[in-house]
């Protein structure tokens, strides 16, 4: 079971760095194209009044996002396969167990979302030159809306295993009872809305890096200024929105659902009525208690519940077999989330205030902070995931499915042959990483005025030969 | 109900294998029906656009099994561990070769990227082969559902026959894809390649017979006891001859609907002679994983045949529109949804 654990690990982190950016990027896109195909000088809409250069610009930068968008989609789509994979290869118990339930919502993921993604990226990457602007600008639509939709049935799948509803059936297997409640399960809305935004801050913070890059490099300026912009103004919205009401929503909801995943979260051991909300502290599990704290008091119990006095478990109230069995992870995990998120909303506000007082173009520092504060996002969404993941245990599925019993059988998957393929996915992912990282750089030094969409290269080709054939 | 999801799956598996099957082909035939790097290019540029769609059918079809049949998912995924892992890596190699090979402009970068290509897109032809040859002959199921086969139980004697038979016919398939999308001298390499697979897909295919009967009689008593089932096998037939004609002729076009509707032959008789039994027991475990004992509750699976349909149209309606756009030819070829 550790070995199965520490690939499933490995691999959703490693793949999960990709569709952050997918999401997020996807989003962005959409923007600048509906900008660019949208925009005209007397638009109702202020946002939408672009002058025709204005519009080409947009439309410049989004060619240059749909280049790494394409990189990065390629390698999410190479390290995803593997994850749907290992449900039967690594934790056949798991699906055999769960596989009525959450079927409904990966087969979805796959007839919903993967077509039309998949799709209408070919599309999108085939270029301008192959499809009418009206097409491409759709194409971008469903490229957003498809890598959303692939992210509400994942976090519908873990919603299940975090909140089991909908289900009955108990002992070896459980199955589904309705289809309605599997969808609304109440832990869904706020954690799906959480992600997103996450994905959208990391989307948003790697536009404005890449231009304050090239303000600071003096080159590319004016696709470098709109990247700034959206960057830094998307950021702030999604900071906030990450904050409030998402991150509170979604806090409240482990409260409720999870109490031993809170109490891990907020290194809570003894019950108390208003409860400190702990800034700063070390674990120790061995002792139970905190060491080295500064804690705000009774916050945490105003957080929770808007009551001063609310009373909240603590870990010392729970069985130590229900605790997660690693409680310092669980807590270090979400106070990274916190502390990153915390100095990107401020990043993001002051970068927003400074925009406004049209200073931000010149201000050497704020660009600095900005071209640098891209792979905080990252570690955030994954330090949330780390939270989300490691705070369930030691359950599978929350209450229902103890992870121990959910890996496949020894009898046919042998803890040794799990270390061999996790062995060879990590050199595989190491590979893939290194080569990611190069292209990336490559795309990024020819910069954005290099007109070519080269992605499938592929299918810039066949278009060449397309002609040649009509020819 | 679970029949119904018996022939879905079926759906889901033979699609996969003629789209992605002409991806796989046209991967281990590039090398030698480009001999530039140029013509490489022109080979895999006809695949270019569409391979990622493709390979969802392979998602949606894992899909399709994890809903309906979570048993036989779990038992099957776990029990053939190092086979599913090896597709794993190949399809991450291959598909950063196919990728990445136009990001980098350099002879030795496209030359590695090729060679990656087509021993990749060679070998999960030959792995999905051995995959469906182990369902054929019956995995030794335990009374807990699930079983164990090391490396080279999976690679039995005829396991491998019908992995060669598989690389075969898609080789055949990709062939007859390149012969219709190509021009010039690979197109020509193409033609002479697709006449010659011919051959061998049919050689094969007639001495396939009896090992199969040989490992499990019901392949051939479960079609003859229904009589009405023999329309599967007759379809492989008559649409292997109707290939043979069509390359005469030099129809490309046609003779690449009939390789396809080869493989819709072929899969199907596979799935009628399993019927009922999804992943059968070997000689003498009584074990066997049907579509009774495998499938899940009953609201799951009237569930999804709401939406499943749905989901299918949409996916129907992408893959024509995106085909019309990047095959964009005389014939006007739709594609996708038959």
């Amino acid at each position: 079971v550790t070995v199965d654990r520490l690939q499933f690990s490995l691999l959703i982190t490693f793949h999960y760095l990709f569709p952050i950016l997918t999401m997020g990027l996807a989003l962005m896109m959409a923007w600048l194209k509906t900008v660019s195909f949208l925009g005209r000088e007397n638009h109702r809409f202020p946002l939408f009044r672009k002058t025709e250069e204005e519009r080409e610009h947009y439309e410049q930068a989004a060619v240059f996002w749909a280049k790494i968008f394409a990189v990065n989609f390629a390698v999410g789509v190479v390290t995803g396969i593997p994850m749907e994979f290992q449900f039967g290869t690594n934790w056949a118990q798991f699906s055999n167990y769960a596989g009525g339930v959450i079927g409904q919502t990966l087969a979805m993921e796959g007839v919903f979302a993967f077509f039309a993604e998949s799709i209408f990226l070919g599309i999108f990457l085939a270029g301008r030159k192959r499809v009418s602007a009206f097409t491409h600008w759709i194409a971008a639509l469903f490229v957003f809306v498809g890598s959303w939709l692939s992210g509400f049935f994942i976090i519908a799948t873990n919603a299940w295993m975090q909140h089991p509803v909908a289900y009955s059936g108990h002992g070896k297997q459980v199955q589904l009872d309705s289809f309605w409640k599997l969808l609304t399960n109440p832990w869904v809305g706020w954690q799906y809305a959480h992600n997103m935004s996450g994905a959208a801050i990391t989307g948003a913070f790697v536009l404005a890096a890449m231009g304050a890059f090239f303000l600071l490099l003096g080159k590319h300026t004016e696709f470098a200024k709109i990247s700034v912009r959206v960057g830094v103004v998307a950021a702030l919205i999604f900071c906030t929105l990450q904050i409030f009401p998402t991150g509170d929503r979604a806090a409240h909801n482990t409260a409720h659902m999870q109490p031993s995943s809170f109490a891990a979260m907020e290194g809570l051991f003894k019950t108390e009525r208003g409860a400190p909300l702990v800034i700063i502290g070390n674990p120790n599990t061995e002792q139970r208690r905190l060491d080295s704290t500064i804690a705000m008091p009774h916050f945490l119990s105003f957080l929770t519940s808007h009551n001063w006095n609310e009373e909240l478990k603590g870990l010392n109230d729970i069985p130590t077999n229900q605790w997660p069995d690693s409680v310092p992870l669980v807590y270090y995990a979400y106070h990274i989330m916190v502390g990153l998120g915390t100095i990107l909303v401020a990043i993001a506000g002051l970068a927003v205030l400074l925009l406004w007082r049209g200073k931000l173009y010149e201000n050497k520092a704020m660009l600095w902070a900005l071209m640098l504060a891209f792979p905080f996002t990252y570690i955030a969404n994954i330090a949330g995931w780390v939270t989300a993941e490691t705070g369930r245990q030691p359950w599978v599925i929350f209450g229902l499915l103890r992870t121990k019993d959910a890996a496949s059988p020894a009898s046919s998957v042998p803890a040794g042959t799990g270390i061999f393929t996790m062995l060879g996915f990590a050199g595989l992912y190491l590979f893939v990483g290194i080569l990611y990282l190069m292209l990336i750089v490559r795309i990024v030094g020819r910069g954005p005025e290099d007109p070519e969409l080269p992605t499938t290269g592929a299918a810039s080709a066949a278009g060449a030969m397309g002609a040649e054939a009509s020819a | 109900m679970t029949t119904a999801w018996f022939c879905f799956l079926a759906v889901m598996i033979t699609m996969y294998v003629i789209l992605d099957g002409f991806d796989l082909g046209v991967g281990a035939l590039h090398l030698w029906v480009g001999r530039t790097s140029k013509e490489r290019e022109q080979a895999t540029a006809a695949i270019g656009p569409v391979w990622s769609g493709n390979e969802v059918w392979l998602i949606a079809g894992g899909g399709v099994l994890f809903l309906a049949f979570p048993t036989a998912y779990a038992s099957a995924f776990s029990g053939l561990y190092f086979g599913l892992i090896i597709v794993l890596w190949l399809l991450v190699g291959r598909g950063l070769a196919l990728e990445l090979r136009h990001q980098i402009d350099h002879p030795l970068w496209e030359a590695a990227c090729d060679a990656v290509f087509c021993l990749a897109s060679a070998a999960l032809a030959l792995v999905f082969g051995v995959a469906l040859g182990n369902v054929v002959r019956g995995v030794p199921l335990q009374a807990n559902g699930y079983f164990s086969l090391p490396l080279f139980n999976i690679l039995n004697w005829y396991a491998l026959l019908i992995g060669v038979f598989g690389l075969v016919v898609l080789s055949a398939h990709g062939a007859n894809f390149l012969s219709w999308r190509g021009v010039g001298p690979p197109a020509e390499r193409a033609h002479l390649a697709a006449r010659k697979l011919a051959w061998l897909e049919a050689v094969l295919f007639v001495a396939l017979i009896w090992p199969t009967y040989h490992v499990r009689d019901e392949m051939l008593t479960n079609l003859t006891d229904h009589p009405w089932r023999l329309i599967f096998p007759a379809l492989a037939v008559g649409s292997l001859i109707a290939m043979f004609v069509l390359q005469r002729a030099g129809q490309w076009f046609r003779a690449f609907m009939a390789s396809s509707l080869f493989i819709v032959g072929l899969l199907t008789t596979m799935a009628a002679g399993l019927y009922p039994n999804l992943l059968p027991a070997h000689d003498g475990h009584p074990y066997s994983l049907t579509v009774h004992n495998a499938a899940t509750g009953h609201h799951a699976l009237v569930t999804a045949i709401v939406w499943w349909p749905l989901g299918m149209v949409l996916a129907g309606v992408y893959f024509v529109f995106a085909y019309r756009m990047f095959f964009r030819s005389e014939e006007e070829p739709k594609m996708g949804t038959s």
